[in-house]
């Protein structure tokens, strides 16, 4: 692998760029590997990296039916945290954002991560309070987060809509570790960094089914052909309930739903934080570095695999903006698209083995899953070396549905819609 | 938008109704085994295709209507009252 340095780029900017090399090669399908990696998002690419990074596995295959990073790797909103209250969640996603930490280092590769703050705003005492739970809880499990009152966000936030609106923004709880990332930097930069270490990236491939042999799984079927392989594992996100009945998993605790995401045209610098609205709306805010306002708000709230999204959504995405920024009332969108979510039952992922001894499954990842493509990887990875989970994954199992042990985080119940 | 032919008032925008899920789950009755109630709150078939809904008309007649709608075209095939006798009440 070319690695990128100072020194390197300096010595490209005076040799005409002539040194830039082709960042992932191509590679034709082999007969058989140890692990099978179904789908090239985030997850899996990440997924692949660390099976041969960290457990020395060498022969592992990532198949995406599309082209990588296609799906909701390139789809979100870019907002990474880790303010997380319930146990299996909290362990987990502070687990993810350490690895982001250093991943531009690990990877050798910028992703582009800033650490510039998220910020819950509240507008009600009682609001106040459930939040002052969540994050004196996140304290007391070393995860940073304070609270600004309204005088500090009146200096950090000033365009904010302070007393205009239908309740006035009392302040707003902070996780000051938390920021955004460029997500196909870190679809490119895992991809890279996993072809160094031998996996084989086969881009338009779809699993069409599954390979039996005296009742055990060996292998997939693509559209590339038959490859055999030890142990399989999924991460295919929305698509995971059509793959898993090919699979015989049968039903899960998923529905399949579609949420969209908007950008704007680029401006000024305007928003140096992640700026989230709850409660009586939901609407989330940053700004790329290329000025565009990236945002997003519900779900469209039924079973969709379109990944188009519907004009209603929109309208109240828009209302909400205009709550908090007014000052956004004449800017134009850009773009709007939508992914397919794997919208769980209680909101929280699911990285287990599954009761089919050499499948391994990673779903269930609702609005979440950009933030948590390091620790998903590296979890999932580590669940399908050893066959048993790592410590920050041990919760997030299938099992807990039927256990009644559920991860609720949001307290909604099992209603996908509204996770 | 998608328009759902409510059986009562005709074709309305979907923004009217609250979505409520797949229409195919029984709940079983009170005093069925856990292992029922797990797979009825619970799994779901979900999908890529045909699929049979429930959406109630919240913003309008308010009754509960079964849709039959493909979740990847979003073509919406028929609906009709969940409520049996009355859907045959009314035919």
């Amino acid at each position: 692998m070319q690695r990128y340095n100072a020194l390197s780029v300096l010595w490209g900017g005076l040799t005409g760029q002539r040194h830039w090399k082709k960042v992932w090669g191509e590679a034709e399908p082999k007969q058989h590997y140890d692990v099978v990696i179904v789908g090239g998002g985030g997850h899996g690419l990440a997924t692949a990296y660390y099976l041969a990074k960290e457990h020395g596995l060498r022969r592992v295959a990532v198949l995406e039916k599309g082209w990588l990073g296609g799906g909701n790797a390139g789809r979100n909103t870019t907002i990474i945290r880790s303010n997380y209250m319930i146990e299996g969640n909290t362990e987990f996603y502070e687990h993810s954002l350490k690895l982001w930490e250093n991943l531009s280092h690990e990877l050798n590769f910028n992703v582009m991560f800033s650490q510039r703050s998220h910020l819950t705003l509240v507008f009600t005492p009682s609001q106040r309070d459930a939040m002052a739970r969540r994050y004196n809880i996140m304290r007391l499990n070393g995860i940073d987060g304070e609270f600004w009152n309204q005088d500090r966000l009146r200096h950090e936030v000033p365009h904010l809509n302070f007393d205009g609106g239908r309740l006035p923004i009392l302040g707003a709880y902070v996780q000051p570790r938390a920021g955004t990332a460029r997500h196909d930097a870190v679809n490119w930069g895992y991809a890279r960094a996993a072809t160094a270490l031998g996996v084989d990236i086969l881009q338009n491939c779809e699993v069409t089914g599954f390979i039996r042999k005296a009742g055990e799984l060996v292998g997939v079927e693509t559209s590339r052909g038959e490859i055999l392989a030890d142990k399989i594992g999924l991460a295919v996100a929305g698509h995971t309930s059509v793959l898993a009945h090919k699979a015989g998993l049968g039903k899960l605790p998923l529905e399949t739903h579609k949420l969209q995401a908007y950008v704007s045209e680029p401006v000024k610098p305007l928003i140096d934080q992640v700026i989230v609205f709850g409660g009586f709306g939901h609407f989330y805010i940053s700004q790329s570095d290329k000025g565009g306002l990236v945002y997003g708000g519900d779900l469209d709230t039924y079973n969709s695999y379109a990944q188009k999204g519907n004009l209603p959504v929109y309208a109240d995405v828009a209302a909400a903006a205009m709550q908090i920024f007014p000052c956004l009332g004449r800017v134009k969108l850009l773009r709007q698209w939508a992914g397919v979510m794997d919208m769980s039952m209680d909101g929280s992922p699911f990285i287990t083995k599954t009761h089919i001894p050499n499948l391994y499954l990673n779903a269930g990842w609702c609005y979440g899953g950009f933030k948590a493509t390091p620790g998903s990887g590296h979890t999932f990875a580590h669940t399908i070396a050893n066959d048993e989970p790592h410590w920050a994954n041990r919760l997030l199992t299938l099992e807990r549905y039927r256990e009644g042990r559920l991860i609720d985080e949001s307290g909604h119940g099992p209603v996908p819609k509204l996770q | 938008m998608l328009r759902i032919p409510c059986p009562f008032c005709g074709p309305r925008d979907h923004a009217e109704f609250s979505y409520e899920g797949d229409a195919t789950v029984a709940y079983p009755p009170l005093d069925a085994s856990r292992e029922d109630w797990f797979e009825a709150v619970f799994l779901r078939a979900n999908p890529c295709g045909a699929h049979r809904e429930m959406w109630h008309h919240v913003q309008g007649c308010r009754a509960f209507v079964v849709v039959e709608r493909d979740t990847l075209t979003h073509e919406i095939k028929g609906a009709r009252l969940a409520h049996r006798p009355t859907a045959e009440a009314i035919q």
